[in-house]
């Protein structure tokens, strides 16, 4: 058992540490090594977690049940966290006064995300729901120099906190229906018609917070306004690492606790679903903000992965290995998309985000265009990128659960969504016009962890085979 | 294994082709050349070696994704051998037809050159439904690339209105493929996108019916056939000059190849049943695109359209069901591609000389320019259907093959060649006669580059005109296909 729990000590430790060394010293180097070491050998205590597993999972009190799935799930989020760290001690680096925080608010903004997949219980989920929820109301508003930042991490703020609000008030109305705040016995205690409203009335209140977590239709309004304000790096974080953690909690809940055998919520997600991938896509055309272009496609993306939610009802293992691989392809190129707006502006007054600012950067700077046009691609959807894996999976996932309705949608969600992105790919491939010079002074490492980033999507979208074993052995390892 | 070599021959040139534009700036020209060249006779010594037992020239089965039961299954019989080689020989002709057009950027754009030839070379041997669906979309991207960086006014427009309609039927195809896939996997126990496996599945009316739409919109929407056609002559006008000869002469043949190999086959019969809706929409195509053409002014829009008219022809052909009708329609595949890519590189040369595409600023070219206007006058014809070059034998047993299907839809289908006779004529008398053009005080003529291009192509035109033979022979190994009638 402790050895299942290896990493979150290792990361909890690392985290003590960053903060001694903070205030014994403030040194910006020291603390961006101190954290990048720290996700690099909590990323490797995995492996040793992993072959203490034995047989299936591992329950650490009633709070949390770690498999390896929830590891998997973890070593995603502190890759992401890596490639945040990378970026943003750049970034931190030329705009902000004081430094060092940043490390430690990515820390545990990480910490949080590690906690949800094993969660197993509603104090959990909150509790690392709320650790990631703090760490970002900071995290978005870090840059004070400027106030689009301030402004973004307000709203969040807000925002966010009445989502939570809403979450737990269904969780207490699931509590009132089943006197249980596990997730494996949240089902009505008893077949009286007033558990059964209790825990119908708990989860529509329960899947409206998680809905505004994910931001799908229509708890999606938050989404650009924060996308865009926010520095691109911690969009990056808060597209990938917040939304993957959020759902791998509710995937968690949604398997342990049957909630798709209620008719009702089975209906209402479908709705969602549909809702969010053609909307977020229709959205996203009128736009003519990287930042909120890629904010509306995540709505999108996220509708995508209900559809492995959904088909968890009739094919657990192939829902679970859907989630993981579509979070694996959007986390690459949701990174990698806003890494390449990070990275460019490093050194700029403002963030190059519109997009007009791309215009012709594939000939600009070849290396950072390329990365731009390769996650356009694999956000599309389209062959010889990861993003097609991706939604290969979806289509086979909604195929293989006979959900025509969401195929549907997603047809025409992706379709209009070739439009936006091919959108991107055309002015990066454009002549640039002459008011815009080579871009110069880019910091290389960001160069080199874009072009890590890009060159990822093309091998697992060229061959996902090893991807695709290890998710599937992960998978049947851990029972489902 | 050969596939896989050719066409990692081709990436790689690709490749090296970009690079060596820091060497020297036409150097990427000589390197695309030289592989087309190359891979012809590669294909050439392959069909000359001839099949082996089973009628294949080359195959190949490795494991991918075994996870889906996808595999890289890729073989080579009569039918993908000649459009493998119309393929690699085109490549020559739209290397050679840009070779003075491009003036940016050359290595990039002969690396798409390239890549996109493996693309179609890879949609021609793939015998597994997901590996094909890779290549069917993985050729659209470096395609996009050409009409987007190096295409004319227009491009944006142009490019984006190709990659949507592609894309979106593509979609629909994928969802036919994964269903049918399924489907088998819930009847068989395995999961396989193995085309030979597939074939064997029995499915019951209303879910072939679907599927088969699936496949059958993806197809005819890059073949194109009307009311799916619209991308088509946008990205043919603004496509370059090598574009729109890869364009015409191979992508829409791919479209033809999808419906011939996958659609007739592996439901034989809801195609069967569907066969009126098939006829139609190709007399549709041929009427309704000859009537388009003669309305253009467009030099390169009207050959455009003339090729939505050429292509309505093979629907006719496969959907008679009848031996004559798909060699027919085999035949008139690879004479379509020889003679438009003529019209088209002739297109672009009158576009680099005159700089407009427009019939009226032309008028009495043949006095400045006499050996191009004998080569636009000898692919005109052919394009109209002259007896003795390729087009006519294609189109002849075409209307052969449909006559004993259905009479009335044969009778509108032979109106189409003399509509074709009309906007043929009219285009050549717009350009190449009539009084001279004032504005137009001198041109230079073809020199040697571009005419021993066009000789080649006038005499793959007359060979298969004179001695269908060959590929006729070539064809017998896959026909009858299953379903088919004598």
């Amino acid at each position: 058992m402790l050895q299942a729990g290896l990493p979150y000590m290792v990361l909890t430790g690392g985290l003590l540490v960053v903060m001694i060394g903070v205030s014994i010293k403030r040194t910006h180097a020291v603390a961006a090594v101190l954290t990048i070491i720290t996700l690099i050998v909590t990323i490797l205590s995995h492996i040793l977690a992993y072959s203490s597993l034995g047989d299936g999972a591992i329950q650490i009190t009633p709070l949390f049940k770690v498999d390896g799935v929830a590891y998997l799930f973890n070593i995603l989020f502190l890759f992401a966290a890596l490639v945040v760290a990378f970026l943003g001690s750049e970034f931190i680096g030329a705009h902000v006064r004081f430094k060092e925080e940043f490390y430690l608010l990515l820390l545990c903004a990480t910490l949080g995300s590690l906690v949800l997949p094993a969660a197993v219980h509603f104090a959990s989920l909150i509790l690392g729901l709320e650790i990631i929820g703090i760490s970002l109301y900071a995290m978005i508003a870090y840059p004070e120099k400027t106030r689009p930042p301030l402004e973004a991490g307000l709203k969040y703020l807000v925002l966010s906190g009445v989502g939570s609000t809403t979450l737990l008030f269904g969780m207490a109305m699931i509590y009132a229906g089943s006197g249980s705040m596990g997730f494996a016995s949240s089902l009505p205690a008893d077949g009286s018609m007033e558990a059964q409203y209790f825990y119908l009335i708990g989860n529509a209140f329960f899947w409206s917070g998680i809905a505004f977590k994910l931001s799908l239709v229509p708890f999606h309004i938050w989404t650009p306004d924060v996308y865009h304000g926010a520095p691109s790096v911690i969009t990056g974080f808060l597209a990938t690492v917040s939304k993957g953690a959020v759902f791998a909690v509710v995937f968690r809940y949604a398997v342990e606790g049957n909630v798709l055998d209620s008719g009702n919520v089975q209906f209402a997600l479908i709705l969602i679903a549909c809702a969010s991938m053609v909307i977020g896509n229709l959205l996203a055309l009128l736009q003519t903000n990287l930042k909120r272009i890629l904010a509306y496609s995540s709505i999108a993306h996220m509708g995508y992965l209900l559809i492995a939610l959904l088909l968890i009802e009739s094919n657990e293992a192939l829902g679970y290995e859907t989630v993981v691989v579509y979070l694996v392809g959007y986390f690459l190129m949701t990174l990698a998309a806003f890494g390449v707006i990070s990275v460019l502006s490093t050194n700029q007054e403002r963030e190059l985000d519109t997009i007009d600012s791309v215009n012709g950067l594939f000939w600009r700077q070849p290396a950072a265009g390329a990365v731009l046009i390769v996650s356009a691609i694999s956000l599309a959807g389209i062959p010889l990128t990861i993003g097609f894996v991706a939604k290969f999976y979806v289509f086979a996932a909604g195929i293989d659960g006979r959900m025509w309705a969401l195929i549907g949608a997603l047809v025409l969600g992706s379709a209009i969504g070739i439009y936006y992105y091919l959108r991107i790919v055309f002015t990066a491939i454009k002549k640039p016009s002459d008011e815009f010079g080579t871009i110069s002074d880019i910091p290389w490492t960001g160069l080199g962890i874009l072009s890590f980033l890009g060159l990822c999507m093309l091998v697992f979208g060229i061959y996902p085979t090893p991807l695709i074993n290890l998710v599937q052995s992960v998978v049947q390892a851990s029972g489902f | 294994m050969t596939v896989v070599l050719l066409i990692l021959l081709l990436l790689g040139a690709g490749v090296v082709a970009w690079l060596s534009e820091r060497v020297h700036s036409t150097l990427p020209n000589w390197i695309a050349l030289i592989t087309f060249i190359a891979t012809t006779l590669w294909v050439l010594i392959v069909w000359l070696n001839g099949p082996d037992a089973n009628g294949l020239y080359a195959i190949l089965d490795l494991p991918w994704i075994p996870r889906f039961g996808i595999n890289i299954v890729m073989r080579v019989d009569g039918l993908s051998l000649m459009l493998i080689g119309l393929t690699t020989f085109l490549g020559i002709v739209a290397v050679v037809s840009s070779w003075t057009e491009t003036k940016t950027r050359l290595g990039f754009f002969q690396f798409n050159i390239l890549w996109v030839m493996a693309g179609v070379v890879g949609v021609f041997s793939a015998f597994d439904l997901f590996l094909f669906f890779f290549f069917w979309e993985v050729m659209l991207i470096p395609m996009y690339f050409l009409i987007a960086i190096w295409g004319h006014e227009e491009k944006e427009y142009a490019s984006m209105k190709f990659f949507l309609f592609t894309q979106i039927s593509g979609l629909l195809m994928l969802v036919a493929i994964i269903a049918l896939v399924w489907i088998n996997y819930n009847i068989s126990g395995t999961l396989t996108f193995d085309y030979e496996e597939l074939l064997k599945l029995n499915l019951d009316s209303t879910t072939a019916r679907l599927l088969m739409l699936g496949f059958f919109i993806a197809f005819i929407t890059k073949l194109p056939s009307v009311p799916v056609h619209t991308w088509l002559p946008d990205a043919h006008t603004q496509a370059p000059t090598a574009g729109s000869v890869i364009l015409a002469g191979i992508l829409l043949k791919t479209g033809a190849y999808g419906i011939i190999r996958f659609v007739v086959t592996l439901f034989p019969e809801a195609s069967q049943e569907f066969w009126m809706w098939g006829m139609t929409l190709g007399v549709i195509s041929i009427l309704y695109g000859g009537y388009l053409a003669y309305s253009q002014t467009d030099f390169k829009r009207l050959v455009a359209y003339s090729s939505i008219a050429h292509m309505g022809f093979i629907l006719v052909g496969v959907y008679s069901f009848s031996k004559l009708g798909t060699q027919g329609a085999i035949i008139t595949m690879i004479a379509h591609g020889f003679s438009t890519a003529a019209l088209f590189m002739m297109a672009g040369a009158l576009q680099e000389r005159l700089h407009t595409r427009e019939m009226s600023k032309m008028g009495g070219l043949w006095v400045r320019a006499p050996r191009m206007g004998a080569v636009t006058m000898f692919f005109v014809i052919a394009s109209v259907g002259m007896p003795g070059l390729g087009n006519f034998i294609g189109e002849f047993l075409v209307l052969i093959g449909a006559f004993q299907k259905s009479v009335v839809l044969t009778v509108f289908a032979t109106i189409g060649i003399v509509v074709a006779a009309v906007y043929g004529l009219s285009l050549m008398q717009r350009s190449f006669q009539g009084v001279p053009n004032p504005d137009v005080s001198q041109m230079p003529d073809f020199a040697f580059r571009e005419m021993s291009v066009m000789v080649l192509l006038m005499i793959a035109l007359v060979w298969v005109g004179i001695h269908p033979q060959t590929l006729l022979h070539m064809t017998e190994t896959i026909l009858p296909l299953p379903g088919f009638g004598s």
